[in-house]
């Protein structure tokens, strides 16, 4: 009977590997004949055209990094302020509440997010934000070229912030469990240094949870990067290559929902499934450096022999 | 208790203390004089109230809303519990070392470090002597002076208990606040914790708490014994473990209590 258990539960733990491994192998094979077209090449070429079948994946691959980088330059910030509250300043009565408005935010749809974000924030964004942002931020040196342009409501920023809103539920939620885990004891002592509830946050319980922390920030991350309806309906769909935030791009997971359904070519098709594979590639590259990250963070806070 | 020991400068005057958790009354108008540069014990059976009385003394209760004091406590004269009393303040003259050993998810070096950097602004070669000097007092610094920059968690549960102690004195605080520091650990390193206690009072205003009589006979020079969130007797350690002037007192420290 236990060996029984034992072969079954090591079946279900292989079923993963082979499943990942099949998605990998399906997606080359399919992907072959622009693998072979176009090689490295195919990551660095803004082009974009079905009609003359001329393929780069440059424009989706940077949208798709931008507007993931922009949510989580976002929503870290937002998310560790939010699970700080809930679990050290927050009154008891607030807790809960809030709490579970935070976990409602998780449960919408993603659609209603991109609908919401088209019909309600990107008018509001473009008649009262963007503006006020090529005013402020136009005539600088660096940040200048970042916000240029019409302010037309959809683009880049505003998919990342929709992407901001996505995510930070699943962050929150997250680094409140996590943060409540850290001993009373613990953070009575550094409180009883006298130290602030920044500075025991920041110094004890952060790095405490740290494993726990970066790992919804990943899993928020590999939301934002993968998310597909909520930022089709606002990055604007754009094969075009422009600096500024404000400017409609594509990303990986839209040009994928929009085009496969009207790829008629071979290497149309064979170039879409290509940029799957190059989207499963910076997920994982992604997971490889925060495992890298943690390593040097433990690495400072000393060795443990 | 009008036969109380008295100071004529007594390092906290408490008087006339209430605590309260929510509708519970912890500690019922508790009076003591806590005289200074030496170890005070609070003795007494689970929920007596000692680990409460401790924990008012740098008002660490305050962290829990639904926690209060009334009445008085005074350091050098100063009411700690008026609102006007800067917290960060009183918690830097009264340090506390809690029941189980919690180093911070940090090196050794910053773990001491941690506490002076609060308040103080040192070069980094100020600092290398504070620590040095913090972990001298708390008689590790031979066993760990190799190892500063590993992890302080990495320590045996002993080590990190003196870490801790170390901790709280690199900040120099006036008082130590002890909440039974040896409930976690083995004989040896008990031992080597009341040794350091009793070094400690050279310089500091000790009070432990501790569920160990034979602890409290060793290392204190003035014995509070509580039950029920009452004071029942207080006075010199060896005039109360030989002599104790109350039948309750009495009967807790022959162990026919109960």
């Amino acid at each position: 009977m236990d060996a029984f258990f034992k072969n079954l539960t090591r079946f279900f733990a292989f079923f993963v590997f082979s499943i990942l491994a099949a998605i990998l192998v399906s997606l080359l094979i399919h992907s072959q004949i622009a693998l072979s077209k176009y090689g490295f090449n195919f990551l660095f070429d803004p082009e974009w055209d079905p009609v003359t079948e001329e393929f780069g994946a440059l424009i989706p691959i940077y949208g798709t990094i931008v507007s993931s980088a922009i949510a989580m330059i976002i929503g870290i910030p937002v998310s560790f302020g939010i699970a700080l509250f809930l679990t050290e300043l927050a009154p008891t009565w607030l807790k809960r509440p809030l709490g579970t408005a935070i976990e409602m935010l998780a449960a919408i749809p993603s659609i209603i997010y991109g609908m919401w974000g088209l019909f309600v924030f990107a008018p509001l964004f473009a008649m009262y934000v963007q503006p006020g942002l090529i005013q402020l931020f136009g005539p600088l040196p660096i940040l200048g070229p970042l916000f240029k342009g019409p302010a037309m409501g959809i683009g880049m920023l505003t998919a990342g912030i929709i992407l901001a809103v996505m995510v930070i539920p699943f962050i929150t939620a997250v680094m409140r469990d996590v943060f409540e885990l850290v001993p009373p004891m613990l953070k009575e002592s550094a409180y009883g240094l006298g130290a602030t509830t920044w500075e025991v946050v920041w110094h004890v319980v952060l790095p405490y949870t740290k494993i726990g922390v970066v790992g919804g920030v990943m899993l928020g991350l590999g939301r934002a990067l993968g998310e597909t309806m909520a930022v089709t309906f606002v990055i604007g769909n754009a094969h075009r290559l422009s600096t500024s935030l404000l400017a409609p791009g594509n990303s990986i997971a839209s040009a994928l929902a929009n085009e496969f359904t009207e790829a008629v070519g071979d290497l149309h098709s064979a170039a879409l499934i290509e940029l799957g594979l190059i989207l499963f590639l910076i997920t994982t590259i992604v997971l490889a450096l925060s495992k890298l990250m943690l390593l040097q963070l433990s690495k400072r806070e000393g060795a443990k022999t | 208790m009008n036969d109380q020991p008295q100071f004529d400068n007594p390092k906290l005057k408490i008087k006339a203390l209430d605590f309260y958790y929510g509708q519970y009354q912890a500690i019922k108008k508790v009076s003591l004089d806590i005289p200074a540069n030496k170890v005070t014990a609070f003795i007494g059976p689970s929920g007596c109230g000692k680990s409460t009385l401790l924990r008012t003394l740098n008002r660490l209760y305050e962290l829990y809303p639904d926690q209060r004091a009334e009445g008085e406590i005074r350091l050098d004269g100063t009411d700690i519990l008026a609102k006007s009393q800067d917290i960060t303040l009183l918690r830097a003259k009264v340090g506390m070392v809690f029941q189980k050993p919690t180093p911070f998810p940090m090196s050794i070096y910053d773990n001491i470090a941690f506490g002076a950097r609060l308040y103080e602004k040192l070069s980094r070669g100020e600092m290398d002597e504070r620590i040095e000097w913090a972990l001298t007092k708390a008689a590790l610094w031979k066993e760990v002076k190799d190892k500063l920059h590993q992890s302080g968690t990495s320590l045996s549960g002993g080590q990190q208990q003196r870490l801790c102690i170390a901790r709280g004195i690199a900040i120099k605080p006036e008082v130590l606040l002890l909440d039974e520091p040896c409930s976690a650990l083995d004989p040896i390193s008990t031992s080597r914790i009341e040794e350091l206690i009793d070094e400690l009072k050279a310089d500091y205003t000790v009070v432990i708490v501790t569920h160990n009589m034979q602890q409290a006979a060793r290392v204190s020079d003035y014995t509070a014994y509580m039950y029920l969130g009452e004071l029942i007797e207080y006075g010199a350690t060896d005039r109360l473990f030989i002599k104790p002037q109350r039948r309750e007192t009495e009967d807790y420290i022959t162990g026919r209590f109960g």
